[in-house]
């Protein structure tokens, strides 16, 4: 370690200045969502009467997470938005795959042609109205096809995997090509291997995602028995109707538990997400790179 | 070195056809494979494009495309002179400029200071904790800046506190708008948006500095001339694609804060076209008014590329 070299005073001082002003962001950074979890786990009535900062749950009540877990429209939303997921980040990365593997691939005589339609839509689209129309005119009204198909690819993420596929030798793609392999074969036995950091981030763009999105779920779902959870969390938290949620209490009673449950469902909503990423931290910031070096 | 001459020499003469069945008997398999994708983009980008010509028409669902009336530039003039274009246009452009102003300079000034600490498990822990809120959904965001700027939500009450003044429901006051979105955005990216300008950062040749100190620069002149020309390139291709969408701010965040009180502050462009369109079925004013959107946006790129082009070198093309 070659700190030892003396430090100015003015240093220093700025040095202590911005440990203490680091941990003030990361605690602005992460006390709304310490509140909720200590909000949620607080007796109804006693949340309700109180105002400001929390610094641990008032009192301590599960209620709120029972009440939760026995919604119907809760899980159903739960489960709509794990499928959703599923199946909505298997297309992306399969559509998104082929697509890079065909604008990597050296040689073709039209990838130049294909390369203009895809840029083009970076920079011009339809528009909200437009794109409406057309998926009602293809019949995807209330179809999960509706929140699946039209975000099939992300043109940012095609570039991202495009690229990080280039940089893989051309010459173990020949040689496969040349020992008989066919391009299904090579994509899925040498280029996605080869390519796991970028898969992996993009999975978890494309999942995440799925899991955060609602707004097309607005415009094409209008069965409530089909709603991903963002929309049952929309009618709870931001239009504050949680009528479909405390059956079985009655007048303040249902008002005060109302309170928690909208953080619980945060909770519940939120936690699943914030568990995985750790797991993927450490490929993000090698995606965000390839994806920043050529836009 | 014959044989490869005299195939030069061949090449040229094959002709268009047989040129493509070459290409196809050697890439079909690429090319069935880019298909899929293809369609994706025809379907679901090309098709809305020539839908969008319906901000020509006085377009009905019922009659179609075919038979709807064509009726020029009506739509756009129409939305140009409705009194709610000006009040429109200045929150939009207001918010992305704020956002711009406020925004895009926090990311920078969190990475360069993130950088200068020293201790490297603290730096990690303060890097993952800032951007865990971009992950969290834009519902869930949305749902507790109501909660907790309402009138007894804990920054309301901080907030009154601190200024002597009457606890109310943040989001009814209009003038109270503005700081809202911004701050929360800034509070939602900054982490992630921070994460490009770290690794530009951390790129930077440690021999650099050294260099820099033995000519007796100061931290002070070592920020100004060793780590801000490294990472400018990063700050200006940021910049140009920020620009970009300067018109296109999102309407999924203002949908789900806004109430008609606030209107006159928080409604955007955007926003206006999903409530004239779904609220009032009016379908080929909101098209227009789309359309109107993406032009302007995309001649603001033209123009912000072009000028960093000619002041630093740096451009997106």
């Amino acid at each position: 370690m070659s700190n030892r070299v003396k430090r100015s005073l003015g240093e220093r001082v700025f040095e202590v200045f911005n440990i203490l002003f680091m941990a003030a962001v990361a605690l602005i950074m992460i006390y709304p969502l310490l509140y909720v979890i200590f909000a949620s786990l607080s007796e109804a009535d006693k949340l309700l009467a109180h105002s400001g900062i929390l610094f641990k749950p008032i009192g301590f009540s599960t209620d709120a997470y029972v009440m939760m877990s026995k919604n119907h429209m809760i899980l159903r939303g739960y489960m709509n938005t794990i499928f959703l997921v599923l199946v909505g980040t298997t297309v992306n990365i399969v559509l998104t795959a082929m697509g890079a593997y065909f604008l990597s691939t050296k040689g073709p005589m039209f990838k130049k042609a294909v390369t203009i339609i895809i840029i083009i839509t970076m920079y011009f689209s339809g528009g909200m109205i437009p794109t409406y129309f057309t998926v009602i005119g293809l019949g995807m009204e209330n179809s999960y096809l509706s929140l699946i198909l039209p975000s099939a690819v992300n043109t940012f993420n095609l570039i991202v995997m495009k690229t990080a596929f280039s940089s893989i030798p051309d010459s173990m793609r020949e040689s496969a090509y040349i020992d008989g392999a066919g391009e299904v074969t090579i994509l899925f036995r040498i280029v996605l291997p080869l390519a796991k950091a970028t898969l992996a981030v993009l999975i978890l763009y494309y999942a995440v995602g799925h899991w955060n999105s609602w707004f097309n779920a607005v415009l094409y779902i209008n069965d409530r028995e089909k709603y991903p959870l963002q929309l049952v969390l929309r009618e709870i938290l931001v239009q504050s109707d949680t009528s479909s949620m405390s059956v079985g209490t009655v007048g303040s009673d249902q008002y005060a538990i109302s309170e928690t449950i909208k953080y619980a469902v945060t909770v519940a909503a939120t936690l699943p997400i914030l568990f995985i990423y750790p797991f993927l931290q450490k490929y993000f910031e090698k995606g965000v790179m390839i994806g920043a070096v050529k836009g | 070195m014959k044989l490869k001459a005299s195939q030069a020499a061949v090449r040229p003469e094959l002709g268009f056809a047989s040129r493509v069945k070459k290409d196809w008997r050697r890439y079909h398999s690429v090319y069935i494979m880019a298909v899929p994708v293809i369609l994706f983009y025809i379907i679901f980008c090309y098709v809305p494009m020539y839908g969008a010509l319906i901000a020509f028409q006085n377009y009905s669902p019922g009659a179609g495309m075919m038979n709807s009336e064509w009726v020029g530039m009506k739509h756009f003039v129409d939305f140009v002179t409705t009194p709610d274009f000006f009040v429109l246009l200045r929150n939009t452009v207001m918010l992305s400029i704020l956002s711009l102003i406020f925004g895009f300079p926090a990311p920078i000034i969190f990475a360069l200071m993130l950088n200068e600490l020293r201790q490297r498990s603290y730096k990690r822990v303060i890097q993952t904790v800032s951007y865990m809120p971009h992950f969290i959904s834009l519902v869930v965001i949305c749902g507790l800046i109501k909660t907790f700027v309402s009138r007894t939500g804990f920054i309301t009450v901080l907030f009154c506190k601190l200024t002597g003044s009457q606890p109310i429901d943040l989001l009814t006051n209009e003038s109270f708008y503005y700081p809202i979105y911004i701050l929360s955005n800034i509070w939602q990216g900054m982490g992630w948006d921070a994460i490009i300008y770290l690794a530009a950062l951390s790129a930077v040749d440690m021999s650099l500095y050294e260099a820099a100190k033995i000519d007796g620069a100061g931290k002070w002149q070592q920020l100004l001339n060793v780590t801000l020309p490294a990472i400018i390139p990063t700050i200006i291709i940021m910049f140009i694609m920020r620009m970009g969408t300067l018109l296109s701010i999102g309407h999924e965040k203002t949908l789900l804060l806004y109430n008609p009180l606030i209107y006159d502050r928080a409604d955007i462009i955007s926003t206006y076209i999903y409530r004239m369109a779904f609220e009032s079925q009016q379908w080929s004013y909101t098209t227009a008014i789309g359309l109107f959107n993406s032009v302007v946006n995309f001649i603001l790129v033209i123009i912000v590329n072009k000028i960093c082009d000619k002041v630093s070198g740096t451009s997106l093309w």
